[in-house]
């Protein structure tokens, strides 16, 4: 890794604690970016002669600072902006003035910079385009790509959300604890919508980066809450996902489903970690969502072989799971574990109340389609990989249930296949 | 003499190198490590996970367990290599061959009171 390199990881890495203590100083979000953008210039000239400072962040800060409040000046009074060599050499006295003023207040400007992004007026695409804008640094470009739109319509989209936050109310006063824990759920949600925006995008590069910066946010966040367990079970829960990412797609890009992958290419050190943070957060006996979920994703990454995985154990996770968070789609993630454990019957019997709530949901027609096929009900399970197609999110699932279906028609219905042959 | 080379960092920033930047620097000190290891001079090394999957259990009465270390301070230790070299300068020339391949930090070179070299564990996950 070139200087270069590793001054561009630093200042990334400093980002949110900055650009969340310029916010608390300008009370202005265009004023703290561009304050930001200001003090990385200066970094980029000053550190690769100077050698980069012992706290990054704390720099940044107070360059960044200086260069706003010189601006305002300089605007209204022409005054000269003060010299490279003084501002590059910050000394310690400062540095720590700069750490008593921020340091304590150093969780909460993180926070409140994250918690602007969950505005309840932004859609969830919007909260997340914002906080990789503003948090992350990611460039609109990058963000555009990930999203798969144009650049200036990426760009108007930010600046609507920036103006939406920008009118809303933000508080700027230290939070009391109640307030804090609930800043901290809303930012939790809004970190793991980046990741699953990344984990459901296929095998897109550009949208599975988005689970690479949940997982530096999540990170960022226990750094922050190191004793609370539902971080610990959320960045737990994203680490043992995105380490199966290597094996989730094939060469061509077609989904290989979990009892089908290559357990060798899962990140193990990802797993580790994940693991390691689990088992801290359950000791805390305080379970909740997140750790129930990163529990479930244990169990999968702690099976060498799929015939190995404790199927009984992840039906009883879910069934805590239902109570936590009552969602149809839980019952539906419950059934996959019921049909290991009693039976496609039992399954389909405990999915097929949710019908009605799931009509126009993938996964739900997907499992049906599978369930019917172990039984041998080919007529049922060919409907429901047919509606299951239709409502396909991704080229990659419709192809996934299209395979399904083509063996199926291949094994069981000799018209089908000649039709089949004929048009070859 | 053995030396340990503890290798300390601000780990918010190591550990949000992109997939790239983190294979570039692993190549690299495989490259190097493996050079050391060839000469007998480098003996185990090891990464440490962030301190962040930290646990500390206290000595108390009864002992305490609590998350993390709460490190206040800008590096934390992320990791070590056991080193055996003539004398201290061989020992920094060493670690200069490592940091000329790893940006940022530095090392801490600590001679070694004991070493139990341990029954061989399988590296297993953290291969």
């Amino acid at each position: 890794m070139s200087d270069l390199a590793w001054i561009n990881a630093a200042i990334a890495a400093a980002r949110p604690q900055a650009v969340g203590a310029l916010l608390r100083y300008f009370r202005d979000l265009d004023t703290a970016e561009e304050a930001f953008q200001d003090a990385c210039l200066r970094a980029l000239r000053s550190w690769p002669k100077n050698g980069p400072p012992r706290d990054p962040a704390a720099w940044l800060i107070m360059v960044g600072r200086n260069a706003a409040l010189d601006g305002v000046r300089k605007r209204s009074r022409q005054t000269e902006l003060p010299s490279e060599e003084v501002l590059s050499d910050l000394d310690d006295a400062e540095e720590k003035v700069v750490e008593r003023i921020d340091g304590a207040d150093y969780r909460d400007d993180v926070l409140r910079l994250l918690f602007i992004c969950c505005h309840p007026d932004l859609p969830a695409t919007q909260q997340i385009a914002l906080a990789l804008r503003i948090v992350s640094g990611l460039s609109v470009k990058q963000i555009a790509r990930a999203f798969l739109v144009g650049e200036a319509a990426m760009e108007q989209r930010i600046t609507r959300a920036k103006r939406i936050v920008a009118d809303g109310d933000v508080a700027f006063e230290t939070p009391g604890a109640v307030e804090r824990s609930e800043r901290l759920v809303g930012v939790a949600a809004m970190v793991y919508l980046v990741f699953n925006e990344g984990y459901s995008a296929g095998d897109n590069p550009a949208r599975a980066q988005l689970c690479g910066e949940a997982i530096r946010l999540g990170r960022l966040l226990l750094r922050l809450f190191q004793t609370e367990p539902e971080i610990m079970g959320l960045l737990a829960l994203m680490l043992v996902q995105h380490a199966r990412t290597p094996a989730r797609f094939d060469a061509e890009g077609q989904i290989v489903l979990l009892e089908d992958q290559d357990r060798g290419l899962w990140d193990h050190k990802m797993i580790s970690e994940g693991l390691a943070l689990i088992d801290k957060a359950m000791r805390h006996r305080r379970p909740g969502a997140y750790q129930v979920q990163a529990a479930i994703a244990a169990l999968h990454a702690r099976a060498a072989t799929p015939a190995d995985t404790d199927w009984a154990q992840i039906d009883a996770l879910y069934a805590h799971l239902e109570r936590l968070m009552p969602s149809p789609v839980v019952t539906l993630n419950r059934a996959v574990a019921v049909s290991k454990v009693a039976g496609p019957q039992a399954a389909l019997d405990m999915i097929e109340p949710l019908g009605e709530r799931l009509s126009g949901y993938f996964h739900f027609h997907g499992l049906k389609g599978a369930l019917n096929l172990e039984l041998g009900r080919h007529r049922e399970a060919q409907a429901a990989f047919d509606r299951a197609i239709a409502l396909a999110n991704t080229a990659a699932e419709a192809a996934h249930i299209r395979q399904h279906l083509d063996r199926l028609m291949a094994d069981h219905d000799p018209n089908v296949r000649e039709a089949g042959a004929a048009k070859n | 003499m053995l030396y340990a080379l503890l290798c300390y960092n601000d780990e918010a920033t190591v550990w949000s190198w992109d997939k790239r930047q983190e294979s570039e620097v692993m190549d690299r000190l495989a490259v190097v490590r493996g050079r050391l290891e060839k000469t007998g001079k480098l003996g185990p090394s090891l990464r440490l996970l962030p301190t962040t999957a930290a646990t500390t259990l206290r000595k108390s009465d009864p002992p305490l367990v609590i998350d993390g270390p709460f490190a206040e301070t800008k590096e934390q230790l992320l990791g070590f290599y056991i080193v055996d070299v003539a004398d201290l300068d061989e020992a920094l020339a060493v670690a200069k061959e490592l940091g000329e391949v790893n940006p940022g930090g530095s090392y801490e070179i600590r001679p070694l009171a004991v070493y139990n070299a341990g029954a061989p564990l399988t590296a297993g996950a953290a291969a």
